[in-house]
């Protein structure tokens, strides 16, 4: 083609017809779900709020004040025997006098940090598995696949709760150990669908079109694979951060003197009766959390893979 | 938008009447009116034949009529059945006539009989809800229709489960289950779509044989006009959810009045005419594609023992055929046939285990990867599924653009997207939708796609593996058309592989009969279809339909019996000459030869087969 | 159908050996030993010990020797309840672990299952939006939040019930007295009954929308033989594929309500065991309940087998 041509071709591309492609249609499902849309509303809120924690409260989340032992926020319904905080202790203070808000925030931002690092790990962990499953013959794949049900058999927190003693709770330890739970679901998950896209017409299309593997694999396997993964990663975290509250709880997760809503609620529930606002607000804002992820994810869902609901 | 061709006649309390019936959808992207203002009836112990193309709502106007509409769908008007208004009737009532009064029979068998139950008990089920009978009865009134649809060995099949059925069987087990209260109507919705044509062609003979012997209405809908003139006694044309026609069935095909049903008649391919005007054969070109032996197969355990013997699925089994510039080879046979992986060994996307694939005299086995990059360049396939066959998350421009990229390096951008809307253009696609996805087309338009991204190489063989026959019969009508026009244009030779032999009787110069993956009769076009030598050609040709009453009224019985056997099993490619063989299912064959019966025609051995002409085809020069 | 259960038999051994083999390496990776802690003994008394317990022999030497204890049913000695073997100890605990679990697995499938199917019966209605509602808050709330505040309501402040004063104890075991396990077993089956509502939700949905549910109206059946009999067993296939998973999540839920409950069952066992590094309490009963959860895949492949014919022949 001349020169000529590619000024038709310039002209004919102001009239061609813009293409609708799946992914804007998955995003105009996402935004009509209003399930989803709360859900990222809070999750936003969440995170800039952790983010922002020192500039939001004037109290360290480390200093400790005797003078202040479990007291209520100024604003809490009750009668006159019980301790008030005062100043800007807005959710009260805890059983060493320390300012419930600043610790809640602070927990956030540790509680949603191990949330997307170790379903970070089990990502990598599941997506790499999964998809070398899913490639290699079938009879490497079986094996594969055998040793997978194998773990599963395992009752993965024993097995964590293990680590975390043997290795002395070490801190980076616990965002691999925890992102090790999630990762066989994800391997299983990932291989299925890399089989499933691999029996497709069009990859056989793009053999015949003289595309080679690794191209084949980048153009057309991926964005195809991308959707149930990413979907599976956002209701992933909320069991990571389930399962990080779990280990702090039983006092094997996150230690003194960091904090997280784990740490929070199983202090909080010790003193469920004299503090309730001890238990309340770090819970509140883990159920919230939880909720706006897995409305998300939901969401996500049924935007990529629509069936009539 | 009712337009028919003459008043009908309503006699007094018509069995089934629809008046006015108005269906319409629910979606999140807007209403779908599915079905408009209908009009039809239906009298007694008559068929009615329902014609119509995909989106024509045939199926939803009578899913709607007793009351099986999905949940988003909204129906209003009238249906009547003797009378009683039953458009909106409670469940209860609804209840009592399905399955009593009204028995309905779906398209794919398989997904619609409950798998984890025993064939026997939802036969049984089907009768003791509407009549009071004790289980030992109910069974032997099921077994002794099940021995009616002609299902062989009925008392064993009653405890089996719907997967260890043929696809013939589960919907003869079907059609019983349907009548097995003597319903006054039958409803039949594509009930043979999903089937090979000789088995397609029992199953009508069992409709009509119901029809007769227990008097019931048969509705029949079908997008297949072929289908339905052998046993409808009155015809509805349907299109955009409107009855276009309706009338007698000799009306409608000898005489039709709209538009619609006279392109639909004209658009079909029938078996029984000649091609027309075709091109004059190039004088004996060489061939250029020689396939010789040919032998592919696939390992399958039938069983899941880790280390169990593999059986080896012989999916192609000696096949040769020779293929020359601009000329047309129509490849037939019915499912397991190895007409599909015989496209994929010659194109190089499966390997074969034997034979030689000669292409322009080079042998297909011995070339590297940079050869099998030319060849890609040369050999170009289209698939079956349009949508199926398309990346969905790329647009059409950078599908038809693909085999560019890989195969034509050294293009630039702007030169193969000129090279796209050219090819666009050419295949009757709007240059302009180059952004589009594929879910944004209709199927026609995808499958022109698919035939874009084939010939934007300039191949010099294009093998179509069942390309059109995922279309409805006008778009498939055009969609051969471009097909025809590109090759001789582009003095293409073209593979056409396809089970409707309607079809490749319209395209093809020379026609390979596939039977379980070795031919059984080849020759030209002409030859075969007007002079066909082996029984199982015979057959197949007689099983095909054509749109004609009076011819389809007049058919013969049907010459095969029974389904296709399995493929593993090796007795069943020796069914037409056994003679020869041995009664052990895992033994060597004899290997039937292929013997020359008129200049050019080939035909398989077979029992009582007349004394061949000398000379056999060539077999493969082993080096 | 009996070479499906032995190949699945068969294949129960090679699993339980690699989980015995990663649990003793582990074990043993552990820096420290489990006499460190308490206060230096004499070198000999020392020696004395590591010999009475195997632990002087080379590491290999050790494995083998567990392994042959293993097979008779000895998970050997507590190293730290010196009175007590594992075996001892594990079958103290686990009739309550047992009592427990089983309860709360029953209330799990059989409220999970009705709610479920209910749900997706009326899709979309107010009724399938509140099974929703609550089993997503029956999976985000932890149990240790639900445990305290449940304990408030029902232990500390008693509630009233039509008419009647109800007061449960907050813990304890009291030989297994109902009061006692009504609470505990609440907490354990609450997340679980979520999971199992919205599991077969899901694929009630799914089978409601197929092509022979279709066909079951078009006979004429009445809806409730059609979900009893048609929908049922297929929607409950995926049920059955988790039932290894979920009892996984009962035995983790149990840690904590075993605590916060002050019940004496094998998860506090195992806490216990894993602070003060008891090699061969931990080992035992990380191998207990992996034994038992691979037994469980089994039933449960076996009553899928069952539920769906297409998987006997294979």
């Amino acid at each position: 083609m001349t020169g000529g041509a590619s000024a038709d071709t310039a002209l004919d591309r102001a009239f061609d017809v813009p293409g609708r492609s799946l992914w804007a249609d998955a995003r105009r499902r996402l935004v009509g779900n209003k399930a989803a849309v709360i859900g990222m509303a809070v999750l936003a809120c969440v995170t800039l709020t952790a983010i922002l924690a020192p500039l939001l409260s004037p109290y360290p989340y480390d200093a400790t004040d005797y003078g202040l032992i479990s007291c209520a926020p100024d604003w809490w319904p009750g009668s006159g025997a019980m301790c008030r905080a005062g100043g800007e202790h807005w959710f009260g203070t805890d059983a060493v006098g320390r300012d419930l808000f600043v610790r809640v925030l602070y927990g956030a931002r540790v509680s949603l940090a191990v949330g997307l690092v170790a379903s970070l790990v089990s990502l990598i962990l599941g997506v790499g598995y999964g998809a070398l499953a899913g490639f290699v013959g079938p009879r490497l794949d079986e094996l594969m696949m055998r040793f997978v049900d194998v773990l599963y058999s395992l009752p993965y927190i024993f097995l964590v709760i293990v680590l975390m003693v043997i290795f002395n709770r070490n801190f980076y330890l616990m965002f691999v150990a925890i992102g090790a739970v999630e990762w066989l679901t994800m391997a299983r998950i990932v291989r299925g669908e890399t089989l499933s896209i691999r029996q497709k017409e069009f990859i056989e299309a793009a053999r015949a079109a003289g595309v080679g593997p690794f191209s084949t694999i980048l153009r057309h396997i991926v964005p195809n694979v991308v959707s149930p993964v990413v979907v599976y990663v956002t209701l992933t975290v909320p069991n990571v951060i389930l399962a990080e509250s779990f280990l702090s709880f039983l006092g094997l997760g996150i230690q003194e003197p960091l904090t997280s809503w784990g740490v929070l609620i199983s202090q909080g529930a010790d003193q469920m009766e004299s503090a309730p606002w001890l238990l309340m607000f770090p819970t509140l804002f883990m159920a919230a959390t939880l909720f706006s992820f897995n409305f998300i994810g939901d969401g996500l869902r049924d935007a990529l893979d629509p069936k009539d609901r | 938008m009712a337009h028919t061709s003459e008043r009908d006649r309503l006699s007094p309390a018509p069995l089934f009447q629809v008046r006015g019936l108005d269906v319409r959808f629910a979606t999140p992207d807007g209403e779908i009116h599915a079905v408009r203002n209908a009009w039809l009836d239906v009298k007694e112990s008559e068929c009615l034949g329902i014609v119509g193309e995909s989106g024509s709502g045939k199926s939803q106007l009578f899913l709607a009529s007793i009351g099986l509409l999905a949940a988003n769908g909204r129906a209003a008007g009238s249906v009547r059945i003797r009378g009683e208004e039953i458009l909106g009737a409670p469940e209860r009532v609804l209840n009592r006539l399905r399955g009593s009064k009204i028995g309905m029979v779906f398209q794919d068998p398989l997904t619609s009989l409950t798998p984890h139950m025993m064939i026997g008990t939802q036969l049984v089920e089907a009768l003791r809800t509407h009549q009071h009978v004790s289980e030992t009865e109910a069974r032997r009134r099921s077994i002794e229709l099940l021995e009616l649809v002609r299902i062989p060995d009925s008392r064993r099949r009653m405890r089996q489960y719907p997967h260890e059925l043929s696809g013939g069987m589960r919907q003869r087990a079907m059609i019983a289950m349907a009548v097995l209260c003597a319903p006054d109507i039958l409803i039949a919705d594509e009930p043979t779509t999903a089937l090979d044509v000789t088995v397609q062609a029992q199953l009508f003979e069992i409709l009509r044989d119901l029809k007769r012997e227990l008097k019931t209405s048969i509705i029949l809908i079908s997008h297949d006009m072929s289908i339905i003139a052998g046993l409808a006694d009155r015809v509805a044309i349907m299109r955009d959810g409107c009855v276009v026609e309706t009338g007698p069935t000799d009306g409608i095909y000898y005489r039709p009045q709209h538009p619609y049903t006279k392109s639909l008649l004209q658009a079909v391919p029938r078996i029984d005419r000649e091609p027309g005007a075709r091109k004059p054969r190039a004088v004996s070109a060489p061939p250029i594609l020689e396939v010789k032996d040919l032998e592919v197969g696939f390992p399958v355990s039938p069983d899941s023992y880790p280390f169990s013997r593999r059986k080896s699925l012989r999916a192609v089994d000696g096949v040769s055929f020779e293929v020359s510039e601009g000329e047309t080879l129509g490849i037939v046979g019915e499912s397991g046939c190895g007409k599909s992986t015989l496209a994929r060994a010659v194109s190089q996307l499966l390997p074969a285990r034997g034979g030689c694939i000669v292409w322009r005299g080079q042998d297909l086995a011995r070339i590297g990867n940079n050869d099998i990059r030319k060849l890609r360049n040369e050999i170009q396939i289209v698939f079956q599924d349009p949508l199926a066959s398309l990346d969905p998350r790329r647009t059409v421009g950078q599908s038809i653009a693909e085999p560019l990229f890989s195969l034509a390096r050294g293009l630039s951008h702007s030169e193969i997207e000129g090279r796209v809307r050219e090819t666009m253009a050419r295949v009757g696609l709007e240059p302009a939708w180059i952004n589009r996805y594929p879910h944004e087309f209709s199927g026609g338009q995808n499958q022109r796609v698919g035939i874009a991204r084939a010939i934007i190489v300039r191949p010099r063989l294009l093998i179509c593996d069942e390309a059109v026959s995922a279309l409805d019969v006008s778009i498939q009508a055009q969609v051969i058309d471009l097909i025809l026009s590109l090759q001789s244009e582009l003095r293409i030779a073209l593979i056409f592989i396809s089970h409707d032999l309607s079809v490749v009787r319209r395209v093809a110069d020379r026609v390979l009969v596939l039977y379980l993956g070795r031919v059984v009769e080849s020759g030209d076009a002409d030859a075969i279809y007007r002079d066909p030598r082996h029984p199982y050609t015979r057959a197949l040709l007689d099983a095909v339909p054509v749109p004609d009453p009076d011819a389809e009224r007049a058919r013969p019985r049907a010459l095969l019996n029974g389904d296709l056997p399995s493929a593993l099993d090796t007795r069943a490619s020796l069914a037409f000459l056994k003679s020869r063989m041995i009664d052990d299912s895992d033994a060597q064959q004899y290997r039937p030869r292929l013997l020359k019966v008129a200049p050019g025609h080939f035909v398989a051995e077979f029992d009582g087969m007349s004394e061949p002409l000398a000379g056999s085809q060539a077999t493969c020069a082993v080096a | 159908m009996t070479s499906f259960v032995f190949r699945r038999l068969l294949g129960v051994i090679p699993t339980l050996l690699v989980i015995v083999t990663l649990s003793f390496f582990l074990m043993r990776l552990a820096p420290g030993g489990p006499f460190d802690t308490q206060r230096r003994l004499p070198p000999e008394i020392q020696r004395n010990i590591a010999a009475a317990y195997d632990l002087n022999k080379p590491l290999y030497q050790q494995y083998f020797i567990y392994l042959d204890r293993l097979v008779h049913f000895d998970l050997g000695p507590s190293y730290r309840t010196k009175d007590f073997t594992v075996s001892e100890l594990i079958a103290e605990g686990l009739p309550v672990s047992a009592r427990l679990g089983l309860g709360a697995m029953a209330i799990a499938l059989v409220f999970g299952i009705s709610l479920g199917t209910l749900a997706a019966l009326r899709q979309n209605s107010a009724a399938d939006y509140s099974v929703m509602s609550f089993a997503m808050l029956g999976i985000t709330i932890p149990s240790f939040v639900t445990a305290p505040v449940l304990m408030l309501v029902f232990g500390v402040w008693g509630v009233k019930f039509l008419g009647h004063d109800i007061s449960l104890p907050v813990g304890g075991w009291n030989n297994g007295a109902v009061a006692n396990l009504v609470l505990p077993i609440a907490v354990l089956a609450l997340p679980e009954t979520a999971i199992v509502a919205r599991l077969v939700r899901g694929s009630m949905v799914e089978v409601l929308r197929s092509n022979y549910i279709r066909t079951a109206r078009a006979k004429g059946l009445p809806e409730h033989l059609i979900v009893l009999r048609h929908a049922l067993p297929p929607a409950l296939l995926p049920l059955v594929s988790y039932l290894g998973p979920a009892f996984a999540t009962l035995l983790t839920g149990s840690l904590v309500v075993e605590r916060i409950f002050a019940i004496p069952g094998v998860g506090r066992y195992f806490i216990e065991g894993a602070i003060n590094r008891d090699y061969t309490l931990v080992l035992g009963v990380v191998i207990f309940y992996a034994t038992f959860i691979i037994l469980l895949n089994l039933v449960a492949d076996l009553l899928y087998a069952a539920l769906d014919p297409r998987v006997r022949y294979r």
